[in-house]
């Protein structure tokens, strides 16, 4: 009896898992991006509190998502200031130092609304399933997404660790070190 | 003009008429091999079923096996040396001065780029060929993403194009016509769409249209056409596709200069008429789902203002 | 210096009849005993642990029919699709997994393995010998094989398909292109059907070599256990190129190694060769065993030796060693150097010779035999038309120029499709319907089995000739749909029209199998007047397989041993007494004590497979799960109750056994 239960459990693990993680999702959101609304760009409370939970790209655990969103950090040169993820110009993304919060709505809202010092406002631009899952990259380059989810790496010249060797880490919390 | 558009056995190029010349005596002399063969098994079916013809000893067998084998083998060097003989044929390019064009075929579109001396006379196009008769066209084939081939039957057998590596081919139209061509290497999700079309036109035509497309895009002037060519400029398009002469210089998507002017849309997948354009940038996903091209989203005000300007993109 | 205790004997009696030197009551108790310690275990449980090498050959054959059927059913849904231009009953994304599915089920799930299947159960009762060489590593092949297919099916279940072609180039299989784990399934389902293949292989070449009965030399063994003993040989030599390859995309897809990736100094055609070096051998090691097959039904169907065999044998052979020099013309598009590839066109052609000089030995025996056209005889006519179409387009695909035209279009899928159905499924069927008396005990009914290869032959001539021409008209292959301008619509519903009359054919085919398993005939222990040895067995063998132990004096033992043909005596019945012979001309070596049934082989391909999955997706299921599997190779290997031959041969010096003789 326990085993039967214990090899169901295991069964529906694999199958939701595998559900999630393979399925493609061509086409999901079909508005051009906007401002977001009541997304604060920071956590800090005063007076502490439990932060809320916030909204989960919904390619954290899409094995697709995330490859696009690794295709499209290249093709829109999110490179040209990031790097690889180690920043430049621009700051380092793989790192725990969120000036605007590292929440997925929070960089979600960074890259539509832009920000002071020199990141641009897409906007408009990319459409919304596309920025997500661009966010959705970026929780995989800080390792924030499941192993089996991130990308492999690169045909090209190596520059960092392949993401799906990045090993997980807990989220992150906006203004610590 | 080819009755079959993308066959090869209508061949419109210099090498596909070797190749169907090859196809042609290969396909005799196996259809001549394959009747003597059934018809040898048959006879000794026939024979063997019968219970008063003489059995032949071992060594007339032996006699008639060797001489087969003999004849075999001097039909297959009478193969081999056609093969040889083809494949030297459609290597050797004749010396006239070649027109180059460089391929690059990425997840699931084709970027074409005429080469010149003078960067300046240099243009991006995409997913249609347009080419002189009777003069050597020389592809530069080069991939960014996975593997593709670059097949138009009725001119010339295909060519790999292959991340990291440069291949070329080079290929000549002998008759005036539009020939369909498609990749002929499994590429991915929609491998099955990403075809492309090639105009071989008389020099003089072909020249016309070479001059047209070295031009910028035409400045559009009703106030329909402006507010769509703003829409591509600040809006999602920009981002990815590139319009020369405007502020849309995206390098990641087909180059939409001259779009217009091109027969088809999608590479090939649906000819470029204002009904399915307008279905191929509401939802890109629907004619050809898992391709590239997001759904942009525009409302329907925006969306004909930006077909409104597209035509304007002769 | 002491006589070997298993010299030969050779006593003369009477002549009446070859078991004259065992009386028939010593004949029933030989029986009992022999049967009580060859058995296999019953029950569920005991199911597990089964040794005997026909047990294991029909469970292998039914699991590559099942995976054979599962294929089946995905070309069908393919050719739904296809029928018409622009459809949507597939999307692109299931097409994808289904050609992939389709093409790896039948090329690492069925073809290879039902050759292997056939030889584990026939090989052994062709050559005399009581069991097939080293039973448990069959095993563990077995079940390595079956967990497989569960494998890859479960897999294809939970969408994690493999969905980029049966050969899965990178870089689209790649860790860039290949997204999720699919590919890393394919890759893995690789690892499984080499594992299988190899073990499989040793086993059967072992078995040939030292298992043969005393006089059965190397030029007397049945030309389809030369056809098993030559793929065994191919498989040893070419499945480790496969491996590497599918190892070297999944280590670029895990662990970030550069194998295939051209910008840190791989390179993608370093794939396509490594996967075709293994690839091309793949399709003789598929081709092979079914010559053997046309052999054998062409000589008991004429009822006479079949004529050329040293000529057939060394078809086979140059077969296998040109097999392995083809490869690149599988890559003529790649753009490699004309001048290599113009080798590769000699040697393509080249391969034609063995395969021609074949067709003319089988034709000869046609031509000077008695024939009966029974079912498998008409299957075996059937290949000749069929193949032959095939092997003349694969001439023309030998030709670059030809072959940069039609590489990768429908053109392919035909010749494909005509030598591998043609070249092996026919005289599969036909073989297995030749066979099936002996396996089961019952005929197959004549005439459901006509209808059945009727249906079958009109149904593929149907599907696949129009795809020649489909080829030629510019259609390429692995497109889930195609335009409406081309003028392709009308063939390709042709096209699935004669898919859905194969499949009738095919389950005609099952019908008659599964319709004769109840109802058929009872079969005598030779119902063919076949020539080799399996026939001097009873329908179904005892699982003993032979009493008295035979020997032989010709190619065609049934047909030619005289009244005074030598017998084996003194194999023990107490205990899996088994004789080894020497490799040229099988004189009696030494005897050996065979291994009982267990259920370690079974534990331990258990244990592999949750290593070989768990590897996909992590590096450390390498690690960790090499622990269990050692635990089960211990206990495999721990050394076992059973007698050692210095025991054996102690025995009979102390007088506890008779010596082992060839009596007449």
């Amino acid at each position: 009896m326990k085993t039967t239960a214990v090899a169901l459990t295991l069964v529906a693990g694999l199958v939701t898992g595998a559900c999630e993680r393979e399925t493609r999702r061509y086409q999901e959101v079909s508005v051009a991006s906007t401002r977001t609304e009541g997304v604060p760009l920071t956590t800090l409370r005063a007076g502490g509190g439990t932060p809320e939970a916030h909204k989960l790209s919904p390619y954290t655990k899409n094995a697709y998502g995330q490859a696009e969103g690794k295709r499209l950090f290249a093709a829109f040169n999110c490179s040209g200031c990031h790097a690889n993820g180690g920043g430049g110009i621009g700051p380092a993304l793989t790192d725990d130092k969120w000036i605007y919060g590292s929440e997925p709505e929070q960089i979600y809202s960074t890259i539509v609304e832009g920000r002071p010092n020199g990141m641009p406002a897409f906007g408009g631009r990319i459409p919304s399933q596309q920025v997500w899952q661009i966010v959705s990259y970026i929780d995989a380059l800080a390792g924030q997404v499941p192993q089996d989810a991130a990308p492999g790496r690169n045909d090209d010249m190596s520059a960092t660790k392949p993401e799906n060797r990045i090993e997980y880490s807990k989220p992150h919390q906006t203004g610590h070190r | 003009m080819p009755a079959r558009i993308q066959s090869a056995l209508d061949a419109a190029g210099v090498q596909a008429a070797q190749i169907e010349w090859l196809w042609w005596v290969m396909f005799w002399v196996t259809a001549a091999v394959f009747v003597v063969v059934v018809a040898a098994l048959l006879l000794a079916v026939r024979r063997g079923r019968s219970t008063d013809a003489p059995r032949p000893d071992d060594r007339s067998l032996l006699r008639a096996v060797a001489s087969a084998v003999a004849v075999t083998i001097v039909i297959l060097f009478g193969l081999l040396y056609a093969s040889a003989a083809t494949g030297r044929a459609i290597g050797s390019r004749p010396d006239d001065k070649p027109l180059v064009i460089q391929i690059t075929g990425q997840q699931w579109w084709w970027s074409i780029e005429y080469l010149d001396e003078a960067p300046s006379q240099r243009f991006t196009t995409a997913n249609e060929l347009h080419i002189p008769v009777g003069r050597p066209i020389v592809l530069n084939l080069r991939s960014p993403d996975v593997i593709h081939s670059f097949w138009v039957p009725n001119l010339h057998g295909k060519m790999d194009l292959i991340p990291g590596r440069l291949n070329t081919s080079w290929l000549r139209a002998d008759t005036p016509g539009i020939y369909r061509g498609q990749c002929a290497e499994f590429c991915g999700m929609q491998h099955a769409h990403m075809g492309f079309v090639v105009v071989a036109e008389p020099p003089d035509a072909y020249q016309r249209w070479e001059t047209a497309q070295r031009q910028n895009a035409p400045e559009p002037t009703a106030p329909q056409q402006l507010r769509g060519r703003g829409i591509v400029e600040r809006g999602p398009c920009a981002l990815c596709h590139t319009v020369r002469g405007t502020q849309a210089g995206g390098r990641t998507a087909p180059d939409l200069t001259h779009f217009a002017s091109r027969s088809t849309i999608a590479a090939a997948t649906a000819p470029n008429t204002p009904g399915y354009l307008a279905g191929w940038i509401a939802n890109p996903q629907h004619l050809k789902p898992g391709n590239r091209m997001p759904a942009t989203g525009l409302n329907a005000e925006d969306l004909q203002a930006v077909l409104a300007y597209l035509e304007t993109l002769r | 210096m002491n006589p070997h205790p298993v010299e030969q004997v050779i006593r003369t009696h009477q002549p009446d009849t070859r078991t004259a030197a065992i009386a028939s009551t010593d004949l029933a108790e030989e029986h009992r005993r022999l049967s009580a310690t060859w058995a296999d275990p019953r029950g569920f449980v005991g199911w597990f642990s089964h040794v005997d090498h026909k047990s294991i050959g029909r469970r292998f054959l039914i699991t590559a029919f099942v995976w054979f059927a599962l294929g089946g059913i995905l070309a069908v849904l393919m050719r739904l699709q296809l029928s018409r231009p622009e459809n949507h009953i597939l999307s692109p994304d299931l097409y994808n997994q289904i050609f992939t599915m389709h093409g790896t089920t039948m090329m690492f799930l069925f073809a290879v393995p039902v050759m292997l299947a056939l030889g584990i159960y026939f090989v052994p009762l062709m050559v005399g010998a009581r069991n097939i060489a080293f039973p448990r590593l069959v095993a563990f092949g077995y079940w390595m094989f079956l967990f497989a297919g569960m494998f890859l099916y479960g897999m294809f279940l939970l969408n994690i398909g493999p969905d980029n072609g049966w050969f899965s180039y990178p870089p689209l299989a790649g860790p860039e292109f290949g997204i999720g784990k699919r590919a890393d399934v394919w890759a893995q389902l690789i690892t499984f059907t080499e594992t299988s293949g190899l073990v499989v292989s040793t086993a059967l070449i072992t078995t040939v070599f030292k298992l043969r009965a005393p006089g059965m030399s190397l030029n007397r063994i049945p030309l389809f256990v030369w056809a098993e003993l030559v793929i065994c040989f191919m498989i040893v030599f070419s499945m480790p190129s496969v491996v590497i390859a599918s190892t070297g995309l999944i280590l670029d897809r895990l662990v970030g190694t550069h194998f295939y990736n051209q910008a840190e100094g791989g390179d993608p055609i370093l794939f396509q060769h490594l996967f075709w070096f293994f690839a091309h051998p793949e399709v003789y090691i598929i081709f092979l065993p079914a010559q053997g097959m046309m052999s054998m039904l062409i000589e008991t169907f004429s009822q006479r030796p079949v004529f050329g065999y040293t000529a057939l044998v060394l078809s086979l052979v140059s077969t296998a060693f040109i097999g392995f020099g083809v490869w690149v013309h599988h890559m003529f598009a790649t753009g490699l150097p004309q001048l290599g590839q113009s080798f590769f066109t000699a040697s393509s052609i080249m391969i034609v010779v063995p395969t021609a000089v074949q067709f003319y030995c089988w034709i000869a025996t046609l031509w000077s035999g008695r024939l009966r056209l029974s079912v498998p005889m008409l299957y075996a006519l059937a290949f000749f038309v069929v193949f032959l179409i095939g092997g003349l387009t694969g001439v023309m695909l030998a030709a670059v120029p030809l072959d940069l035209q039609v590489h990768d279009t429908f053109f392919v899928v035909a010749h494909f499709h005509y030598v591998l159905i043609g070249g092996s499924v026919f005289p599969l069927l036909g073989a297995l319907h030749y066979w099936f008396p002996k396996i089961t005990g019952r005929m197959l009914s004549e005439r459901i089995g006509l209808v059945a290869l009727a249906l079958f032959f009109v149904g593929f001539n149907l599907t696949f000739f129009p795809q020649h021409i489909l080829g030629l008209m510019g259609m390429p292959r692995r497109v889930y749909t195609y335009p409406v301008e081309v003028g392709w619509g009308g063939l390709n519903l042709l096209v699935s029209i004669g898919a859905g009359i194969m499949a009738l054919g095919l389950l005609t085919y099952f019908l008659n199998v599964a319709l004769s398993l109840r109802r058929g005939a009872s079969a005598a222990a030779n119902p063919w007047n076949a020539p080799s040895l399996e026939w001097a067995t009873s329908s179904p063998p005892a699982n003993y397989n032979f009493l008295p132990a035979p020997t032989v004096s010709g190619r065609e033992p049934l047909w030619q041993s005289p009244e005074t043909q030598p017998i084996v005596v003194g194999l023990r019945s107490d205990c899996r007494d088994v004789l080894v012979t020497r490799l040229m001309d099988a004189e009696p070596d030494h005897r050996k004590d065979f291994p009982t049934p267990t259920i370690w082989p079974f534990l331990a391909a258990f244990t592999t497979s949750v290593m070989y999955v768990g590897s996909i997706f992590t590096p450390w299921a390498v690690i960790y799960g090499s622990v269990p599997i050692a635990v089960t190779l211990v206990g495999w290997a721990w050394p076992r109750e059973g007698k050692r031959p210095e025991e054996l041969e102690r025995d009979v010096a102390q007088g506890r056994a008779t010596p082992l003789e060839l009596v007449q």
